[in-house]
């Protein structure tokens, strides 16, 4: 047998969750059988490619496409004028807002082209090259106009204005003149001004950081059919297909009902796969060619016209007495949102002081457009940027007041009862636990040692939160006709989670894991389902596929009572079985959900549950990061040399998987502190859009990641679970300048901490104090 | 321009095909042979989802041009279980949940059985920049090199 699965003794009370069997689909994604975006076809089907903005910013005065619709092969053209412009109205979509004006005009560009890479065109003809070589008969008429691509500089009176009508919203009186500051926020608690004035030690630093991309390794890629009577389908790699069908039908005027989207298998996304860039495109060319029509980005596009996360400038100050409590803690917040507004400057201001149980707290957060691709969501969005920022500061306010780093946080964690600065107040939360643990850890105990003679070692750590959310989510669980059970979930799978809904099935029913077959659903399939995303694909599932079972067991009961002739409650179900109870306990053999559901047809008809529920009860998740550095005095090279990641799960449901998460979460924010950036030149255009120039960790960047999974059980949830892929990222950044600066003296406050940039540091160091 | 015949022989099956001057092995593989299990992460070499052997030589097959494939022999993910009997690599990516969203995957399948090949006992550092030309945004690359390791003992072994 090749595929033979695997088990590990069950975990505590359950027998399922807490297991690390095989993943369900790992056999296709081993032998490359798996479908992914770009690998699906269909009968007669064509190909798609986007002519995009050469400019960073420009008025787009004339586009003609006469000599492209006449190349042979080419069946389709679509520019601004095959999509309409949509009202300006904010429309709330799940966790976040969107207006679908920004949302249209960024798929298609409309006057103006906002950032180098913008779509204006697309194509689509019989071939890849045949689609290529129109693009290139495609003639846009540009005015270019001056662009602006710092964060700070797209402030200052005198920039360019991207958006003339664009007045800065929380602001009293509502600006009269046009900026590129499209909100204000401010979250506060208590007395700011008292908080320092009780303060023994205060510390202000100003702070810098760069958009990274999510860089997952599958570029986007859709392929759209829609036939003569306007009926489509979409197969599409996504983190929520039901949104995908969502946007799409609102903005080419579609019904719901008439557009089926089918998830892809998803080769990663981390917020960046819930937009839609391609697919609305590649519908319209189907609609005009009544082809199918594929499209997938190149690697150059995701960089361009994809992603990334908000740069941005920040200001920190934090007050303390001298026994170690903070007194207040300031922040203000500027983030770049790419060419349209709504950067994650809300969670980003949120989640700032979120680790700390504090009096006196003031966040202020300006979200900014600039002439580079819209920002989409990134794991954690906008909270690795701001706590990067205020566990900076923490580390150096601990420093001066002489006290361990990790006392220091205790001193002032969050917990159960703590009042947020943005409103709520705290359920049970494992800060706590995850410090302790840390200290406790071997790694934060163990000697560091120099491993070459230009090298100079340091120990950083930091914590993190992250919110977690619920939201719609609906299931249906089949009972077949041998009793085995087909799980649909409405989330696409993008790291395991079939694997974990199938183990919370195998818990709720009482039957084998491998007797679970779990997919995920297509749009027709099931009610709506909010997108994979917020640590919510675990979470949500567990409670509606919890729902669901139970529904279904309550079925199977009833069945049996039927049988047996016994009233309908005094059947229960036991291991898998309904068994008699009461005063009928013993007067039958129990009846295994096999044998119940093969004689279904007889009984009633056949056996499902189904759950369709808004969940709420999301606990958030902190965890605490230890990391080891050794920086190279002789090239500014950063070594990672130990890492160590501690986080509450609640309940790690399939434990290899939240493994992961820790790690790749980890591994990214690596990327982040060392080495990604967006570099632009004066023209305004990405100079480095492409893996090598870009680079993300590869394997002989970083050593093991050790993991520490706490499990504070959240106490809304069935099985505890709480959400685990956001909060890994929000930690490294301080975590790893807080090492370098225990390694070098030298408090780094600007993201990238790249060889250069630390080398520069090093000699200026070297110059001034020698 | 007139297409290019091709003879080529792709996981141990004689394979004809026609392709443009300009298409490389990956366009060949995914579009015209129906072998999307190779995948294009960047087209430039950088990310390593396309590996493929050609001539047992490991080669990112968007660098290869398709007429490159003529009278070589080519082996692709499609190709490395044999029959119902998964490769070790295989296995052990599943038991040590070398993976998640699986994209990357059969990349590093097929360089890791390129560096077993050659040094069956591979150390940590040596598997992790062997593996340094694939890239993996999703585990930190700690299960990979874990799962690579792990394959390289119980192969030793048996």
């Amino acid at each position: 047998m090749a595929t033979a699965l695997k088990f590990e003794k069950p975990n505590g009370e359950m027998k399922w969750i807490g297991t690390r069997p095989v993943r369900p689909d790992g056999v296709d994604k081993v032998t490359g059988r798996a479908k992914f975006g770009a690998d699906m076809s269909l009968p007669g089907m064509i190909f798609g490619k986007v002519l995009r903005s050469p400019h960073a910013h420009a008025r787009i005065k004339s586009i003609d496409t006469s000599k492209a619709e006449a190349l042979p092969g080419v069946k389709a053209v679509v520019t601004r004028n095959d999509f309409q412009d949509m009202p300006s109205e904010i429309t709330p979509a799940g966790e976040m807002l969107i207006n679908y004006r920004d949302v249209m005009r960024n798929v298609m560009a409309r006057d103006k082209a906002l950032y180098e890479g913008h779509a204006v065109a697309a194509v689509a003809a019989t071939s890849n090259s045949i689609a290529q070589k129109a693009l290139a008969l495609i003639e846009v008429d540009y005015e270019v106009l001056p662009h602006v691509i710092d964060v700070m500089d797209a402030i200052k009176p005198d920039a360019p204005v991207l958006h003339e009508d664009m007045f800065t919203e929380g602001v009293e009186p509502t600006p009269t003149k046009a900026s590129n500051a499209s909100k204000r926020v401010e979250f506060a608690i208590g007395d700011i001004e008292k908080g320092f004035t009780e303060a023994d030690v205060i510390v202000e630093r100003v702070f810098d950081t760069k958009p990274v991309h999510q860089a997952y390794i599958e570029p986007h890629a859709c392929l759209a059919s829609m036939s003569e009577d306007g009926q489509a389908e979409l197969f599409v790699c996504t983190q929520g297909h039901f949104i995908v069908r969502t946007h799409c039908a609102r903005l080419l005027g579609m019904d719901v009902a008439s557009l089926k989207v089918t998830a892809s298998e998803i080769g990663g996304g981390f917020g960046g796969k819930t937009v839609v860039y391609l697919e609305p495109v590649a519908l319209m060319l189907s609609k005009k060619s009544r082809k199918p029509v594929k499209m997938q980005m190149t690697r150059e596009e995701v960089f361009k016209a994809s992603g990334p996360t908000s740069g941005a400038h920040m200001r920190i100050k934090i007050g303390a007495s001298k026994d170690g409590r903070i007194t207040a803690g300031e922040a203000e917040l500027y983030y770049q949102a790419g060419a349209f507004q709504g950067g994650p400057i809300g969670p980003g201001a949120m989640c700032a002081y979120a680790p700390y149980d504090l009096e006196n707290v003031k966040v202020i957060g300006f979200d900014i457009v600039t002439n580079r691709p819209k920002v989409a969501a990134y794991r954690a969005p906008g909270a690795p940027i701001s706590e990067y920022a205020v566990e900076s500061v923490v580390d150096e306010v601990a420093k001066k007041l002489g006290i361990d780093p990790i006392d220091f946080r205790l001193k002032n964690a969050a917990k159960e009862g703590t009042r947020t600065a943005y409103g709520p107040k705290l359920g049970a939360v494992g800060l706590i636990e995850t410090l302790e643990a840390a200290k406790a850890h071997d790694h934060y105990k163990a000697p560091l040692k120099v491993n070459h003679d230009h090298g100079m070692v340091g120990r950083g750590t930091a914590s993190g939160f992250w919110f977690n959310i619920g939201g719609e989510t609906s299931t249906t669980i089949n009972v077949n006709e041998d009793g085995t059970v087909t799980l649909i979930q409405g989330t696409p799978d993008i790291g395991g989670s079939r694997a974990s809904n199938a183990l919370m099935a195998a818990e709720a029913f009482g039957i084998d894991y491998d007797k679970i077959k779990p997919m995920v659903g297509d749009t027709s399939a099931l009610g709506y389902t909010f997108l994979t995303g917020g640590s919510r694909a675990t979470l949500a599932n567990g409670v509606t596929t919890r729902e669901a079972a139970n529904s279904a067991i309550a079925e199977m009961c009833r069945r049996a009572a039927k049988i047996w002739e016994i009233p309908e409650d005094a059947v229960k179900w036991e291991n898998g079985a309904a068994v008699p109870a009461g005063d009928n306990a013993g007067k039958f053999e129990p009846m295994s959900m096999a044998e119940i559901a093969k004689i279904a047809g007889k009984t009633g008809g056949p056996i499902a549950g189904h759950a369709h529920i808004n969940v709420q009860g999301a606990g958030p998740s902190f965890g605490t990061h230890i990391v080891d550095v050794e920086v190279d005095k002789e090239t500014g090279k950063v070594d990672i040399l130990r890492y160590t990641v501690i986080q509450d799960a609640g309940k790690a449901v399939h434990p290899a998987y939240v493994e992961g998460q820790y790690q790749g979460g980890a591994v990214q924010g690596i990327g982040w502190a060392l080495n990604e950036e967006y570099i632009y030149g004066e023209d305004g255009k990405l100079q480095n859009p492409g893996f090598l120039d870009y680079r993300i960790p590869v394997a002989s960047d970083v050593p093991m990641i050790d993991t520490v999974i706490v499990e504070k059980t959240n106490p809304k949830h069935p099985y505890g679970v709480r959400g685990v892929g956001e909060t890994p990222i929000v930690p490294p950044m301080a975590a790893i300048a807080n090492a370098i600066e225990q390694a070098t003296g030298i408090r780094f406050t600007e993201l990238p901490m790249s060889p250069p940039k630390v080398l520069k540091a090093l000699d200026e160091d070297a110059g001034g104090t020698g | 321009m007139a297409k290019i015949h091709v003879t080529t022989e792709i996981n141990g099956d004689p394979v004809e095909f026609l392709c443009e001057p300009e298409q490389t092995l990956l366009d060949v593989l995914r579009d015209e042979l129906n072998l999307t299990g190779s995948k294009e992460g960047c087209a430039s070499g950088d990310c390593g989802a396309c590996s493929v052997m050609a001539d047992d030589r490991l080669v990112c097959a968007c660098l290869v041009l398709g007429a490159e494939a003529e009278g070589k022999s080519v082996e692709t993910i499609e190709g490395m279980a044999d029959g119902e009997d998964l490769h070790p690599l295989q296995q052990k990516f599943l038991e040590h949940a070398a993976l998640q969203c699986g994209v990357c995957t059969p990349g590093f399948l097929i360089a890791a059985k390129a560096l077993l090949e050659k040094n069956p006992d591979p150390s940590e550092t040596e598997v992790r920049y062997w593996l340094a030309g694939n890239l993996c945004r999703c585990t930190g690359y700690d299960k990979i090199i874990r799962a690579v390791l792990d394959t390289a003992s119980d192969m030793r072994g048996s």
